[in-house]
Formats: structure tokens, sequence, C-alpha cells
């Protein structure tokens, strides 16, 4: 099955916003929503700025589709998908996340 | 080709001018070399809004030439230049200075001049009439040597220009010869009415004087001595007794002209020459003038028509007027005396609240005739729909002046109008071509008004406007939706209110409590600045920390490469050599790019998010805090260096300057505030074209409000004037909390302004005079917002928790390599992609 990597104690995750990791050479924002208990991740990079900083970004949701919001140009991405809001052709990779005895574990594959 | 006829037009004038807008936009403007001729030494200014001079406008506000307009369209100007004689035998003008000019076509648009009764002594010392900016500065040198002004007549004008006394601080006397008021304009229960609230104003009305002569006084300059056997001491003397109009080229040109003066046209606005038409004050049509730029506006259209070979005539025009007298309302509609046969008259008289109004109708009560209202204008715009369409009236024409009580509404919505009905009579907009305008997708008013022009004039139809695009919009299932984003159905003051009625103090409270959903970059940011707006709490803190903007995230400006800059306070644009050199060295350690920027302060770029603390703790350490360059909230207060080192400085403006950035500091609004304070008129600061501007005067300070630079400049408007210091303060507090409590996410106060009903008067009244009663808790507010002021980056380096968010990544030390700089001009700056690639390329090997 899966192969999660250990990231960092919930402690160290910002509630309903987010924080990035570095993981096997990757950027990768993490999101935290505690309120509905979820937590999510996404690609760092920015494509339309091509800078790491999507983890700087506000989170909310779109019609019920959790997103970030681009700190840069405030481009949404979709945090179930990786799929850009505003643009088809744009979609970041996505990553299976979970919280297990207060760590944070993810899986980089697909 | 046949060879280009030429068209002189005699006169730029708000008429003329507008005559050659018309004709330049029009298909036959490549067949004519154009030539005008202006006598003043500025080309057209409007005059209609001369008044507005006192307050702070100046000529360049008031002119009506748009950059450039006579080069662009070809039109040649004599300028300072007076055309005094018309050959029509040989069509020819020729002119002051001896230019002689050839024609095909003439337009005569000399306009009028202010009449001086020939009383003994008129052209004394210190008298003067009201026409043109010249007049106008002259009336205010002289007003700095006198305490007390006397206006001779009555009138529309008159009127104007005992304003104008008045806001020159002048005990201010009106003369008059006839029995009340605006006479021609205003019934006597409305001109009765008009008096009590003129002199409750403080000017003295004297009403049936018939000036005899004017000589010497004993304790002021003039005496004036009436026939009545009384008399009155005044410095100043303007006379205002009406225009006649210029028609002296006319005359001694052997062009017909009126037996009451006025160049005789025809309705196809030509005079008894056919080459030669007349437009404006100037023209007499069916032995009547017209003293208003509508109808000129409307003979110059006329002509252009002409011109074109369409048929079309001038019928007269509608002489209804509607304006703001020193505060209070005045309109007048068609027959206001009742002198129509038959006519039946309804008045409605409140003592209490001080309006009038009174309604003349035809003896079946079935059409509008006239209307006059003082005190209360609210209904002009309807009234003069009933009058200008022939509208049918409701059953009880009373009920369109008696207040209403209940909830029928008896007003005349947009949607009962006509598609000819006339909105905007200065720029002939139908309401047909509004919706046109709305349906080609001009859904603001400030488009609207872009496209059509309308309420672009005289501005006195905004209100109708407004309405008709209302209607409009609805009519059309464009939901005029001011929620704030799908998350909040509120505007942001709707939010604004709910989080003081309920002392909400955090985003997910507000969304609990009157949201949906998770929120979204726009409502975290909204609330997250009305909550620091209000409880003035740290941002960083755990509650508030998930509705900063990225800036305020992490306290410093996101940079296109990702990275940030940094910008220590510099109050007022003061820095010590040592703060300097400190600045010098933190940069210098860290490889910043430093540039001084447009608000007196130097900023540093380049800094990596990890970079942030530990610069911060040194610019802290060398005496500096949070300069607030990433915050909506005030920026900087700019300043020149003022009377303590200034030759010319009138005042310490870098003192007060280092006083208001001191309170204001920390401030969250709705957008970024930028102050500026000058030390004297010479406005080195450029205050004027700032949210908050202060100018030193002799008599103490002037305050500025709502002006802008940046995308859409905008001239702030004069909100008082002589201030004293504490004076000043307070109602900047107030202004202040009032734009933080009402304006609209992300609005800056110029834009609060332009969309404020009511706009400058409304703000003053709020302010000034606290008509909503709120004054005390705008200060309390800002007192609290004062007192709570922290250095958030003091706070935050402090706090080893928070400084946890200044790593790039959660579980490493490493850096973003994706940050690469360059060296340009002896300084960093940030790789473009391919030298991003390049030294990724070079590393690899």
């Amino acid at each position: 099955m899966s192969h999660w990597i250990d990231i960092c104690a919930t402690s160290d995750l910002q509630a309903d916003s987010g924080v990035c990791a570095l993981v096997e050479g990757k950027q990768i924002a993490i999101f935290y929503m505690p309120k509905d208990n979820r937590i999510y991740a996404i690609d760092n990079y920015d494509p339309f700025g091509k800078i790491n900083v999507l983890s700087r970004g506000l989170i909310g949701d779109i019609k019920g589709e959790a997103m970030v919001s681009s700190p840069l140009y405030k481009q949404h991405f979709s945090l179930e998908t990786g799929q850009c809001f505003e643009d088809e052709s744009i979609k970041n990779d996505t990553y299976a996340i979970r919280i297990e005895n207060n760590r944070v574990e993810i899986s980089l594959e697909g | 080709m046949s060879k280009k006829q030429t068209l002189v037009v005699i006169g730029n004038g708000m008429v003329g001018h507008n005559f050659l807008e018309n004709l330049v936009a029009s298909d036959i403007r490549d067949d004519y070399d154009i030539v005008t001729f202006c006598e003043e030494e500025r080309a057209a200014y409007d005059r209609v809004h001369l008044t507005e001079f006192f307050s702070g406008k100046t000529a360049e506000d008031l002119s009506l030439v748009s950059e450039g307009f006579f080069d662009t369209n070809n039109i040649k100007i004599h300028i300072g230049d007076k055309a005094i004689s018309i050959d029509k035998a040989n069509k020819f003008v020729t002119s002051a200075k001896g230019v002689a000019i050839s024609y095909d076509k003439l337009i005569l648009a000399t306009g009028s001049y202010a009449f001086v009764p020939p009383i003994e002594g008129h052209d004394r010392e210190n008298c003067f009439v009201y026409r043109t900016i010249e007049d106008l500065e002259a009336l205010t040198e002289a007003a700095k040597k006198a305490k007390i002004g006397a206006v001779v007549g009555g009138g529309l004008l008159g009127l104007e220009a005992a304003k104008a006394l008045k806001d020159l601080n002048l005990k201010t006397n009106v003369v008059q010869f006839s029995a009340r008021l605006m006479s021609a304009q205003l019934d006597t229960g409305g001109a009765d009415m008009l008096a009590a609230k003129i002199e409750a104003l403080g000017i003295s009305v004297h009403p049936s004087k018939n000036t005899r002569k004017i000589v010497d006084g004993t304790d002021c300059q003039h005496k004036m001595e009436f026939a009545d056997g009384t008399s009155l001491e005044t410095d100043i003397i303007l006379f205002s007794a009406g225009i006649r109009p210029r028609d002296e080229i006319a005359r001694i040109s052997g062009i017909e002209v009126g037996t009451r003066g006025g160049i005789v046209i025809n309705d196809q606005c030509k005079t008894s020459d056919p080459d030669i038409y007349a437009i404006g004050e100037c023209a007499v049509w069916n032995e009547e003038t017209f003293g208003l730029v509508a109808p000129g506006y409307h003979m110059g259209r006329v002509v252009v028509a002409d011109l074109q070979g369409q048929a079309t005539e001038f019928s007269g025009a509608d002489m209804s007027t509607k304006l703001k007298l020193n505060g209070v309302d005045v309109a007048s509609i068609g027959d206001a005396h009742g002198k129509a046969e038959g006519a039946l008259v309804y008045t409605y008289q409140n003592g209490a609240d001080e309006i009038y109004k009174s309604l003349v109708v035809s003896a079946d009560k079935k059409k509008l005739l006239g209307a006059v209202l003082v005190g209360d204008a609210s209904g002009y715009g309807t009234l003069s729909q009933y009058y200008l369409n022939a509208i049918d009236l409701p059953e009880h024409p009373d009920s369109l002046i008696i207040p209403s009580r209940s909830d029928e509404s008896v007003g005349l919505g947009p949607d009962a109008l006509p598609e000819s009905a006339q909105i905007c009579s200065c720029f002939d907009v139908t309401k047909g071509q509004i919706c046109s305008a709305v349906e080609a997708g001009c859904h603001t008013m400030p488009a609207l008004k872009d496209s059509t022009k309308a309420a672009t004039g005289c501005g006195g139809c905004s209100a109708l406007l407004k309405s008709v695009l209302d209607c409009e919009l609805e009519k059309s299932g464009f939901e005029v939706n001011t929620d704030l984003c799908e998350h909040f159905a509120y505007t942001r003051q709707d939010l604004y209110n709910l989080m003081m009625v309920n002392e909400i103090k955090s985003f997910n409270d507000f969304l609990t409590q009157h949201g949906q959903g998770r929120g979204c970059e726009i409502c975290r940011q909204a609330i997250g600045s009305i909550l620091a707006s209000y409880w003035n709490e740290y941002v960083l803190s755990d509650k508030q920390m998930s509705v900063q903007d990225t800036n305020d995230t992490f306290l410093a400006n996101m940079q296109k490469d990702g990275t940030y800059s940094v910008v220590p306070r510099m109050t007022g644009g003061e820095v010590s050599p040592e703060g300097l050199i400190a600045i010098g060295q933190i940069a210098k350690k860290y490889n910043l790019y430093t540039k001084v920027t447009g608000g007196q302060r130097v900023d540093l770029f380049g800094a990596r998010l990890d970079q942030l603390p530990p610069i911060w703790k040194e610019l802290i350490d060398a005496g500096f805090e949070s300069g607030h360059a990433y915050g909506k909230s005030l920026r900087t207060v700019k300043s020149c260096v003022g009377s303590t080192w200034c030759r010319f400085g009138v005042d310490d403006s870098v003192g007060l300057a280092v006083q208001l950035e001191n309170r204001y500091k920390g401030l969250r609004a709705p957008h970024k505030i930028k102050f500026a304070v000058s030390g004297c008129t010479r406005e080195c600061a450029e205050a004027q074209s700032k949210d908050i501007g202060v100018i030193a005067t002799e008599g103490g300070w002037n305050l500025y409000v709502c002006g802008n630079g940046g995308m859409k400049p905008r001239h702030a408007d004069l909100f008082a004037t002589d201030l004293d210091k504490e004076t000043l303060i307070k109602y900047i507090d107030r202004v202040l909390a009032f734009y933080v409590r009402t304006a609209d996410r992300l609005q800056r106060t110029s834009v609060w302004m332009e969309n404020m009903e009511g706009g400058l008067d409304y703000l003053k009244s709020v302010v000034i005079d606290d008509k909503l009663a709120i004054c005390d808790d705008l200060e309390v507010h800002m007192q609290n917002v004062v007192d709570t002021y922290q250095c958030e980056w003091k706070t935050t380096i402090e706090d080893e928790e928070k400084l946890k968010r200044f790593r790039h990544f959660v579980n490493s030390d490493k850096t973003d390599e994706n940050i690469v700089f360059v060296e340009e001009r002896g300084q960093i700056r940030p790789a473009n992609e391919q030298e991003r690639q390049h030294f990724a390329l070079t590393e690899e090997v």
C-alpha cells in the first residue's frame, strides 16, 4: 500500500492556513482546516508567477470545493484536485496526506 | 477634392467651446478649417461653477478644454484677442490685434456681460462684477483688506456671489431692488422662505432698496445711499444685477439686434446674414434671451445640424433650474408665478423644517405648469419630468408636495418616463440613450457618466440618472448584487455594523453567525481588515492569522520572485544620519536592493522569508519600527521641510507630519491611506493628491480630503480652512473613522467620496455638524486605535511561536533554491527566467 512519509507534528501546522514542506526534493504546500478536520497537500509551485508560494495563500472554498488563492496574482486552485479554476489547462499535483498520532504523513505515490 | 471652407467661432466660452466639441465630433469636421477667437486670457472654463474657485478649485480645475483639444483637432485659437468687426460683404473678421480672417461660415458666441446699473459712484475702487476668473482674483485680493461686503442684486447670480463674499470671511449683505429674492424664479412664499434661510446663515437681506449713489463712508470705504433715505456702509460692492447680451460686434457690423439688445436669430439660429449664426447668451430668439448654458448648448447643436444640411430647429428652452445656495436647496420649474390663465396653485409650507413647495397646475388639474421648491428640492427630478413630458398628474396633484406619511409612493418611477424624456438638460441626454448605454454594459454611475456625459454638467440630474440606472439594471435581470462574496450575503458596511453590535472578534465567529462555507481570500481579507480596524488587536494572533492577506501574514510586501521588501517607518520622512547608516549596514549585510520610495522612506528588497525576523531585529535595535508598507493602513505622512528651514515656510510641516504619522500609524482601513503636510501654499509635499492633505496658512491649517495620485488621480477637496491643530486632528479622526466604517472593501477615499450620496457637503455635515450624532463614537474609536498601537514586528520577534512561520520549510532549514539574484547597476535584482535556467544548468554541471 501507500508509503507514508513523516513530515512534522500537527502542532507545526497553522490552523486555516498553510505551511510548506520539503519532501524528497519537492516543495509541497500543506493546508489544515481543523474545524472540518481536513488536511490537504498540493504542489507549492505557482505556475503563473513561476515561484514557490502557494503555501502562503489564503484558503476557503468556491461553491463548496476547498481551494487556495495564490498570494501573487490570486488565481484559485482546488485543494481536492489541484485544478486551477481560472485556467482549464493548468493543474497542480495533489497528494494523499493524513494525521496519525498527532504526526502529519504524506504519500507521494499517485 | 474641393477646397476646405473656413469656419470662424467668435467667443470661446462655455457655449462656443461646446459647439466646437460637437462640430469636431460630427461628420463634417473635415469640411472646415476652424478658427476661434477668445477674448479672455484663458480658453473655455466652467463659469457655472465659478464659485468653487473659492472652495479651492483652481483655474485649471474649472477648465473645459481637454488636454491637446485645439492641437488634436487642428483648431487655430487666438487667445487674448478679441474679434472687433465683421465685413459681411467681403466676408472677413478683424481682431483687436489686427488679425483678419476670411470666413465662409461665422458663429457668434460672444456671451453676455454683467450689467452695472448707472448709479453715481459705481466705478469707485473695490466695486466689482462677478463674471470671469479675473474678476474673482481681483475680488479675493480686495477682500483681504475688507470686513464688510455688499452684493447688489438678489437674483440667482447675486446669491451665488453672496456665498462667495461669505467664503471670503466678509460680513455679507444682499441689496436688492425688487421686493423678493430670485424674483424671476420664485413666488412670494418661496422667496420669503429663502430670505429667512439666507438670513439664518448670517447674510443680511435688504429688499426693495433702490441705490441712488455710492459715496465715501465713515467706517468703511463706501456708503450706499438708498432712495428711501437709509444707507449701508461697506468695503466691497459686487454688482450682480443681471446680464446683458454682448452684441456690439453685431451692431457695428450691421447685423440685426433686438429692441432690448441681443443678436436676433431664427429657428436655425441664423442671424440676419445667412452665413452668420449666433448662439448662447448673445442671441435673442423670439424676443427671448437665455441666461443658462443648456439652451446655448442646444443652439450649438442646431447649428451643427444645419451645417450638415439636416432639418432642425431651436424652439425655445426650459428655464427650470435647481441649485444649492449656501447649502439651501432651491428649485424652480416652468411657470412658477402661475401666470397662465385658469392656473391653479397648491402650496405646502412647513415653518418648523423651513420647507416651502408650490405647484402650478392647469385648470383641469391634469398637467403641471410650474413649481417652486425651497429647503427641500428632492422632488425636482420627478416634477420636471411631469412638466417637460406633459405627463398626466396623479388624481391629487398635491400628493407630490405633501410629505408622504404612509407607505404609498407618489414619486414618478423612472419606468413611467417615455424614452424621449430628457434626463440631462446640459448635454441633452434622453432616457432612451441612457437605457442603451446601460444595455451596452455601463452598469455603474461613473461608467454611465463617462459614456453619455449625463450629469457631468451642472450635476442636477444625477439622482434621477441613478434611479434610471437602478431601474434598468433591475429590469434586465441584473441583480444589483452587493454581497461581499459567496460566503457572506452582506456589504462590508453591513459586516462592520454586525461586528460592532454583536461584538464579534474573529473570522470563525463571523462565519458561524453570519456566513456559510469556508470563506475565501475576499471575505477573509475584508473581515480581517474590519476586525483590525475596530479592535486593533495584534494581526498575527492565533485567531486573526488565517485572515491576513499574504503581505500582512508576513508583515512584508511580497515581490514577483516570492521574496519580500522591508520598509521601516520614517515619520514625516525624517531620518537621522545614525538611522541611515544603520539601514545601510543592514541592507549590506543581507545583500538587499535599496530604493527611496515616493513616501519619503527607504525600501529594502530581496529579503527571503527566513531573513525577515533577523533583519527586523536589527532594525528595531537601531530604533526603527514597522512602516506598515504591507498593510491596508496608514502608509506615510509626506512633508516638505517647512518653516524650520525653508525661507518661505509658514508653519512647521515636518513637526505636524511626525505628529500625525505617530497618531494614525497602524490604523487598518479598507485600503491604504496616504497623508501629506505642506508648510505653505507652494505645496511642495503635494498634499492635494493625498487621502488626507494639510497645508499651512497664515491663519492655521487647511484640510483637504479624498485626493489620490496613482491610477486615477483626483484632486483633494478643501474640507475646512484655517483650523487650529486640535480641531484639525479632531476632523481627521472623524473623517478616517467614518471612512473605515462606511467604505467598501479595497475602496480608496477618493472613490469613497465619488460614490458618497451628497458628496463633500454630506461628509462635512457628518464630520463638522455631527448630523448623524456619531462624532463622539468616531473619536472614541480613533482614540482606542491610538492607545492600543503596537509595533507588530516588535511583538513578533519576541514570540518564538510566531517566528516558526518565517521558515520556508516546516520540516527543513533549507531555503528556496528557486530564488536567484543577478547584479544590475551595482545592486541585486531577481533573475529572469532565462537567467534562472542558466544558473540551474551551471549548478548541475
